[in-house]
């Protein structure tokens, strides 16, 4: 028996576990992608349009931190400007969390242990995680390379945009497989994985902003190199392509693998090579209460949250400055974000918008808040402390403060960190910052409304509570992101929550839609109430 | 005044009839022994104590109360056990101790540091780096550190190890001694005769035996073997014998201990050599509850179950 006996099999019990999962990913990223390159190829269909994007893309300081280097005014290069980032991104978190799936998530469970006893070699576990994540990438590479090539863009820049993609996570599954072996817990080594690409983030934005500008064509500078997420972009595709870069993160998964083997080598199943840590042995004052757990359980998602809202309110409220020059001659462009923002201002229109979207995403927080009490519920915690002093009414009351008060101050925070990006930019921080922090505040009737929803759904349908909290979301998602486009009938757009929420700072504030809102938000979180406190726990 | 006293206690979930009527008394000061096959109702009949299921039909009281609509102050007068402890894996033992402790009124801290002694558990660790048994003694320290009239205990000890039974045992004859009521629902005989004054077996969501074990035990068939010089016959006409059948020689028969004097008259008269009698074992006594109905009297559940 070698230390790779059994690799095969549990490659295949890897696939069978994960076919949903990696199936959806790996069929969604072309269509993702060729979605994407249909929009683009919308938005700039002639060669000035393009040339105006590029010019726009290569000076921006925004553009260049989010979008990368902009290689050229050919269709390909704004395809890949446009679509580069989130593709990379999505491909290094779906390999790093699949990889700790196969590997320290099942020793964490004692699946490992049990495999471990049968017919399987030390190396088995890790080869099979690795072949089955590095395989899905290679596939979902090959398919969104054919299909940018079936969208009428040249074969080989499709194939590089592609491989630059994959190469993203190729190399953060060596990242994953190192991680894996660090930490005991599988969360640890998916924030560790997931950490690292945060860094490989910056340091290619950092290298990105730092680089020189070359006619059509940013240059990028030293830092962008020491990334992964870099890499992709340092392949040029559709900009006269350097295929050896695509040697890169291969170079970085035989030397993680070699990492990795080595680690493992010299580890029991189930340790790590950081120690687990400790926690006090008394409960501080503060815990002890359902606000004090509350609190303690939800802090450091909060925390995460605040940061990216902070970030990203501040580069958008930077970046609304710019869209006057951006978009001025782009009258499909322009047109989008009227139709986003409403009024006839394009950077109150702009701002209006990015405020809706942090209303819409924060409607994730909230759901994903709330849904915490169903999970709690599954894994029998709930039936735990329902059986001490604390009452349904009070327990549930708790959650539902948190998750809405959760997303006052995180909404309250992306108004005001919008404000002062662009009040930096455009004079009167202060006063701008006051005025979207207010402006943002008159979105959360519609938050109340998502949280009335789940609530309802928890009190009232629990075992339909996550699916049908998450599709309700994603309804309100597509009603508000493509309504406008798809001239769908009001009724319909109706139905959506932030249909309702006046567009303020390009429209004027409407009192009577949020009070209405706000009542609509009463009485579902009353029903949700009511229907938890009668009904049987756990159901 | 029974502390739990349930009578014809009917819930279904859905098209099951998880408990079909079933009736449970426990008094104030015994530590009542609750058995029964797994799936047979138990835990749904503790999570209806618990005022977290609703009952369909029947009355439940605890501790003089309802046990749905009185549920918070009831449960200040009493600590729960799950029998499958989950906890927040990113809390320290320690802090899932006090956290209990707290929601639940208070909880005695001089107990507490010596149950986690006695118990040899690390309260520092993360929860969720703790084995199955060490997150059960979290539950078990965690209750019996609160100063209560009741101990609602599902299968407590399943992950323990014997010394760690032992020292369970000890603690909690000692919340007995205080005065305490325990409901003790369990699989471990040794565990229920060492502790239990009295046992309810239920099955297929009834009860089907409630008594000392005593009492349970006469109710149950003595086993006898017997040698005799002449060939026995007729035995199994007697009245109370049942599963005559000859081994090595001998025969082996069971017979109900009320009838067990007639039988010895009549066996007398084949010359009896050799004669061994034996009272049924808990286990059997169990086991004839728990794997239906061969010997004897068919529980009522069981037949129900066909």
């Amino acid at each position: 028996m070698s230390a790779f006996t059994g690799t095969g099999r549990l490659a295949r019990l890897a696939l069978r576990r994960d076919r949903i999962k990696l199936g959806i990913w790996v069929l969604g990223t072309p269509l993702l992608g060729v979605g994407l390159a249909g929009s683009v190829s919308d938005f700039y269909p002639d060669e000035p349009s393009r040339v105006r994007y590029a010019e726009t893309a290569a000076t921006s300081v925004v553009a260049r931190a989010f979008n990368g280097p902009i290689v050229g005014a050919d269709l390909g290069a704004v395809v890949v400007a446009e679509t580069y980032i989130t593709l990379a991104v999505l491909a290094a978190l779906v390999s790093t969390f699949a990889v700790v799936r196969h590997t320290r998530q099942n020793e964490e469970t004692g699946r490992a242990e049990l495999l471990g006893a049968a017919v399987v070699g030390r190396y088995a576990l890790l080869t099979a995680a690795l072949l089955v994540v590095v395989g899905a990438n290679v596939a979902s590479g090959v398919l969104l390379g054919l299909a940018f090539a079936a969208t009428g863009l040249p074969l080989a820049g499709s194939l590089a945009a592609a491989g630059a993609v994959a190469g993203v996570g190729v190399a953060f599954t060596a990242v994953a497989a190192v991680t894996a072996q660090l930490s005991v817990t599988s969360r640890g080594a998916n924030a560790l994985a997931a950490a690292t690409v945060g860094v490989a983030f910056l340091l290619r934005a950092a290298g990105d902003v730092l680089g020189e500008r070359v006619g059509l064509r940013v240059e990028s500078a030293w830092p962008s190199w020491l990334s992964p997420l870099g890499w992709g972009n340092q392949v040029r595709a559709f900009g006269g392509e350097r295929w050896w870069v695509l040697a890169l993160p291969v170079a970085l998964l035989v030397a993680g693998t070699a990492l990795a083997f080595t680690l493992a080598s010299r580890r029991d199943v189930g340790a790590g090579l950081l120690a687990a840590r400790r926690g006090p042995a008394r409960a501080a004052a503060g815990l002890l209460s359902p606000t004090g757990l509350l609190w303690r359980l939800h802090r450091g998602a909060l925390l995460g949250w605040a940061v990216a809202v902070v970030i990203l309110g501040f580069s958008m409220g930077v970046a609304a400055d710019e869209v006057n020059d951006m978009i001025v001659e782009n009258a499909a462009a322009a047109e989008a974000i009227a139709a986003l923002g409403g009024g006839t201002d394009l950077v109150d229109a702009f701002l209006a918008a990015m405020l809706g979207l942090f209303a819409l995403t924060l409607g994730a927080y909230v759901v994903q808040a709330l849904l915490r009490t169903r999970a709690d519920e599954s894994d029998g915690i709930l039936e735990a402390v329902l059986a001490t002093a604390v009452s349904r009414h009070r327990w549930l009351l708790t959650q539902i403060s948190g998750a809405v008060l959760g997303a006052v101050a995180l909404m309250l925070l992306a108004g005001v960190s919008t404000g002062l990006g662009y009040g930096l930019v455009a004079g009167d921080a202060l006063g701008h910052a006051l005025e979207l922090g207010g402006a943002a505040v008159l979105r959360l009737p519609a938050l109340l409304v998502v949280a009335g929803v789940v609530t309802a759904l928890f009190g009232l349908a629990p075992r339909w509570s996550v699916a049908l909290s998450w599709a309700v979301l994603m309804v309100f998602l597509l009603l508000g992101q493509l309504g406008a486009v798809l001239d769908l009938p009001q009724a319909v757009l109706n139905l959506s929550p932030y249909t309702h929420v006046p567009s303020v700072p390009a429209v004027d504030p409407a009192v009577l839609p949020l009070v209405l809102l706000t009542g609509v938000g009463a009485v579902l979180l009353a029903a949700g109430l009511a229907g938890f406190r009668h009904r049987d726990v756990p159901s | 005044m029974p502390v739990i006293a349930i009578d014809g206690l009917v819930k279904s979930f859905g098209a099951v009839r998880a408990l079909d009527g079933l009736d449970l008394r426990v008094e104030a000061g015994e530590v009542h022994g609750f058995l029964g096959p797994n799936g047979s109702g138990k835990s749904t009949t503790i999570r209806v104590l618990l005022g977290l299921l609703r009952r369909d039909a029947g009355d439940v009281r605890l501790l003089d109360a309802d046990p749905w609509r009185d549920a918070v102050a009831l449960h200040r007068r009493l600590a729960y056990v799950p029998g499958d402890v989950n906890l927040w894996p990113n809390l320290s033992g320690g802090e899932a101790i006090d956290l209990f402790g707290a929601l639940r009124g208070g909880l005695d801290r001089r107990r507490r540091d010596e149950l986690l002694e006695r118990f040899d558990l690390d309260p520092t660790k993360k929860c969720r780096a703790y084995s199955k048994g060490n997150r059960q003694k979290v539950a078990i320290v965690a209750a019996f550190a609160s100063d209560v009239e009741l101990y609602v205990l599902d299968e407590p000890t399943s992950g323990l190890d014997p010394l760690m039974e032992a020292v369970f045992q000890e603690e909690v004859r000692r919340l007995t001694d205080g005065g305490a009521t325990v409901l003790l629902s369990s699989h471990v005989l040794a565990e229920v005769e060492a502790l239990c004054d009295r046992v309810s077996i239920i099955r297929a969501g009834r009860t089907v035996e409630s008594g000392t074990l005593t009492e349970l035990r006469h109710l149950a068939r003595t086993t006898v073997t017997v040698e005799t010089a002449r060939p026995l016959t007729g035995v199994e006409e007697l009245p109370g014998v049942h599963e005559v059948r000859p081994v090595d020689g001998r025969t082996r028969l069971e017979v109900q201990p009320e009838h067990l004097d007639e039988l010895l008259a009549y066996l007398v008269r084949f010359g009896v050599r050799a004669l061994t009698s034996a009272p049924p074992t808990l286990e059997e006594l169990f086991l004839r509850h728990y794997d239906g109905a061969s010997n004897g009297r068919v529980p009522a559940g069981a037949e129900r179950a066909r």
